[in-house]
């Protein structure tokens, strides 16, 4: 059994060591807001955060997981200022790529609370968005930001 | 198209307004339908296409038979009938419905749904307003001519009742004939207070909180999972031997099965069924499979593009799709020719959420859990497939992990069935990227041959050879469409819209050719725009060649034939003002781009234009493309797109923005990122290790502007993505000099064509 944190919850599974975790996540614990695209860790619709920093659960071996904590898109508060602004300027379209994209800009701010639009662009490059949605996401990354520096100031 | 108006398909039929169990429920109904309106729709006996209700709190829920897949179509059709309607629209909600055959037909494609549906939405709306109004005129015991509506709220004077508390007094029962139907007045324009103005869609928030439900999210109980083993061709592979000797050894594998499909659709495939997705998969990478390829297994892309420009150039071969004036002999007066092959390569459609089904038989149904598009299409293969009546089999729909033309045919849900069938139990496939790569309906390599003839320095004509794979001749020939010579049924429509284009030219032939070994060696696909969107890479390219060889400006020349003179003046309501509201686009995206201003040094601007999809449906499009090429790594860095778009009414307008900004960029990502080609009879890049798709570091300043009006509303889920490659041509051509012919555009061929 390899035990580990999910959103606060202490956790144990014994699916073999070598599966990623994000089939752990998605079939043992039924948090199915991580998405399986590309399974080699280059479209990051499966980005969750394994002790606070963005990874790819698709290529991350359960192992991995292992005594740490592990957090996902349905552990992010309602209000947070991510998902006001990915409804305020209405960014998804098929919204697939969604929950990867939220958790990966989540770092972002939480190391920059004032990026550049090219800092943007760095960061959240290795996320595919194959509906192209990518001027509404970067433009709701910059808006959560300015929410983010209005709550704070 | 046999689906084209689906207001047609509802011409016999009553509309029915009555309350049911607390609420107000409005459907079509068979025109034989006796009894009453409560009745039948208490017991369903409706065959709606459309079906709402609205409850005693004033909600009105609208089902949608569309799928959604990005576009927000739930919330375009549900504002299209709450516009007439005159509920609430804080309190709407939608459906997405499963199939069932009184949806009539199901398919979400061709950017049509709001289109096709909108006469019908509107009348279905007005048709309730009405019942609505007059059961609370007489509840505020007056005449419905002195009462008012608005936002659910029936007004007389001082007075005034609810919606809710209409549907709570419980006594609507009104019929309206077909012929009352189509006989309501809509709104005019200037009274809308929804369409043309702006909303928040409704599929978004459960988008943002990891809640939306996918295909892939289904889990039922006591389901298995498979993974499936693709042949080494698309057709006519065998399965010799599976050794599962060493798939033994994955904990958690069950075993495999050999699937025998009597649709024909999967020819020697194998599904590994194991505990898990994991199990399943690395048990699949252990078995031992050998397999008698079929005839294509050598077929290569230069082979596919080989065979286009053969049947392409000929100029007997292949059918008219457009034949005016006298092309034979515009071309034996020409004293001047100009010729050009025009190509693009092999794309995957790259859904996010690869092909997955979850395939359960219960109490006598088959339950098929699957996003898709074209339910209907694919229902009569999977009863085939199953050996089972249509009438025994569901197709539950989720949300769509991205659609793009990829989901109209849901072959991807036959092996998860076949498995179900052959195990007795719950199946669960979920596809990898690779085996979805390859049993994807990509878009096929295509090849134009354009001969352009001049006489005394002035274009005489065009004679235009378009040849690709098909995608209708392989999955629904029913839709083949006729050639202008009248032979029924030879021609895929959507693989040649776009040549019949809106210039006036004064010979004009094209001919729509199949590529039979593109048809052989795999499964053409309806990808994005489909025809319009290789098609327009050529007509719009080999218009510039025009325009340069007769010294014009490229813009000047398009507005020049964009006259609206005969068979281009257009019809009322879908093309009303025909080519001259294209002209209208180009003139205001000359001012908008800033077109003729001084550029630096290999920088250059290039335009192009189109109308939509097909010509019953124009979208009016225009772009400038602001490139800058580097003439040492042959590199094109597009700067700015400047599009400029008419697409009549916008049922809702941020969601029109939004697909143009998508189909934009996904114009860009098929010019100069994305591509693909068939290597020994498969596509050889299978996952983004090697297809590359536009990232956000590519995505260039856009300025995407719209005209305004209340025209028909017409699609926008394609039409923007045909102009992007060719305006990034044509400003190739422009900024260096060099005409680039083919798609995707490689540095390498920049390059080449610089230093030749």
């Amino acid at each position: 059994m390899i035990e580990f944190t999910l959103n606060g919850q202490s956790v144990s599974s014994g699916a073999p060591a070598d599966t990623p975790l994000l089939w752990v996540i998605r079939d043992e614990f039924k948090l199915t807001g991580t998405r399986f695209g590309c399974g080699i860790a280059q479209c990051g619709a499966c980005t969750i955060h394994l002790d606070g920093k963005p990874v790819r659960s698709c290529s991350l071996p359960l192992s991995a997981a292992s005594g740490k904590t592990v957090t996902t898109i349905e552990q992010m508060a309602d209000d947070h200022p991510l998902q006001v602004a990915w409804l305020e300027v209405q960014v998804p379209q098929c919204g697939y790529c969604q929950s990867g994209q939220i958790m990966q800009a989540a770092k972002l701010l939480e190391d920059n609370p004032d990026p550049s639009d090219e800092e943007i662009i760095e960061h959240m490059n290795g996320n595919l968005c194959r509906c192209m949605a990518y001027p509404r996401i970067l433009a709701a990354v910059r808006r959560a930001a300015e929410l983010n520096r209005e709550a704070q100031s | 198209m046999k689906f084209r108006d689906e207001s047609l398909q509802v011409s016999r039929r009553n509309f029915l307004v009555g309350s049911v169990s607390g609420a107000v429920m409005m459907a079509f109904a068979p025109a034989g339908l006796v009894g009453s309106a409560r009745a039948a729709l208490a017991e369903k006996q409706f065959s709606p296409t459309v079906w709402f209700t609205v409850d005693a709190d004033g909600r009105t829920r609208v089902n949608i038979a569309k799928a959604e897949m990005g576009q927000h179509v739930g919330t375009a059709l549900a504002r299209v009938v709450v516009e007439e309607l005159g509920s609430d629209w804080s309190k709407v909600s939608i459906e997405h419905v499963d199939t069932d055959p009184k949806w009539g037909y199901m398919v979400t494609g061709g950017s049509w749904s709001v289109h096709t549906t909108f006469n019908q939405l509107s009348q279905a709306g007005a048709a309730g307003r009405i019942a609505l109004v007059e059961a609370g005129a007489k509840m505020l015991g007056t005449d419905p001519g002195n009462c008012s509506v608005e936002a659910g709220v029936v007004t007389c004077g001082e007075e005034s009742v609810t919606y809710g508390e209409i549907v709570a007094a419980g006594s609507i029962e009104r019929t309206f004939t077909d012929e009352e139907i189509a006989k309501l007045p809509l709104k005019p324009a200037e009274q809308r207070t929804l369409l043309n103005s702006d909303t928040k869609a409704l599929d978004v928030p459960p988008k943002t909180d990891g809640s939306a439900q996918y295909g892939m999210d289904v889990e039922l109980p006591g389901m298995v999972y498979a993974f499936p083993l693709l042949p080494p061709t698309r057709y006519g592979s065998k399965v010799d031997s599976v050794d599962d000797s060493k798939a033994k050894n994955v904990p958690g594998y069950q075993g495999y099965e050999i699937l025998e499909d009597p649709s024909g659709t999967l020819q020697g495939w194998v599904s590994v069924v194991a505990d898990s997705h994991w199990a399943a998969k690395k048990a699949a990478e252990a078995l031992d499979v050998s397999w008698e390829p079929g005839p294509t297994a050598e077929v290569t892309e230069a082979e596919i593009l080989g065979e286009g420009e053969r049947v392409a150039a000929d100029r007997q071969a292949g059918y008219r799709f457009v034949d005016h004036g006298d092309m034979d002999a515009a071309l034996e007066k020409a004293d001047k020719t100009i010729e050009a092959v025009y190509r693009t390569g092999t794309a995957l459609h790259f859904t996010l959420e690869p092909a997955n089904a979850v395939v359960e038989h219960k109490d006598g149904t088959w339950h098929v859990h699957a996003g898709n598009q074209w339910q209907s299409l694919i229902l009569p293969v999977l009863a085939k497939a199953l050996e089972v009546e249509e009438s025994e089999i569901v197709i539950h729909q989720y949300y769509l992990g991205g659609g793009f033309g990829r989901r109209l045919f849901g072959d991807y849900m036959i092996p998860a069935a076949l498995t179900a069938k052959a195990i007795g139990k719950p199946v669960k496939m979920v596809f990898d990227r690779p085996s979805d790569s390859r049993m994807d309906c990509v878009r096929s390599p295509s090849v134009q041959h354009f001969t352009g003839c001049f006489k005394g320095g002035k274009l005489l004509g065009i004679e235009h050879g378009v040849a690709a794979g098909w995608p209708t001749k392989a999955m629904a020939p029913g839709f083949m469409a006729p050639s202008v010579d009248g032979q029924e049924a030879v021609i895929d429509p959507f693989a040649i819209n776009g040549s019949d284009h809106w210039y006036t030219l004064l010979n004009h032939r094209v001919r729509a050719v199949n590529n039979e070994l593109a048809q052989k060696t795999f499964l053409p696909g309806w990808l994005r725009a489909v025809g319009p969107g290789w098609i327009g890479w050529g007509v719009e390219s080999f218009m510039d060649e025009v325009a340069h060889e007769l010294g014009e400006d490229p813009i000047e020349f398009r507005l020049k034939r964009l006259d609206g003179a005969g068979r281009n003046v257009g019809s009322d309501p879908n093309s009303v003002g025909g080519a001259k509201r294209l002209a209208a686009v180009l003139e205001k995206l000359r001012d908008q781009s800033g077109w003729g201003k001084d550029l630096p040094e290999d920088e250059g601007m290039g335009v192009a234009c189109c109308g939509g999809q097909e010509r019953n449906m124009p979208t009016w499009v225009g772009c400038v493309a602001h490139v800058a090429v580097d003439r040492d790594t042959g590199e094109v860095k597009v700067r700015k797109l400047s599009m400029t778009i008419d697409c009549g009414t916008q049922a809702h307008p941020d969601g029109v923005l939004a697909q143009a900004q998508g189909a934009s960029l996904w114009g860009l990502s098929l010019a100069l990122h994305e591509g693909t080609q068939f290597e020994a009879g498969q596509v050889k890049d299978r996952n983004l290790d090697s297809y590359k798709p536009l990232r956000m570091a590519d995505v260039p300043e856009l300025d995407i502007q719209f005209i305004r009006n209340d025209h028909f509303p017409v699609g926008m889920g394609e039409p923007p993505l045909i102009v992007v490659g060719p305006a990034i041509g044509n400003a190739i051509y422009n900024a260096v000099g060099v005409r680039l012919r083919d798609l995707p555009i490689r540095p390498e061929a920049v390059k080449a064509a610089l230093g030749a």
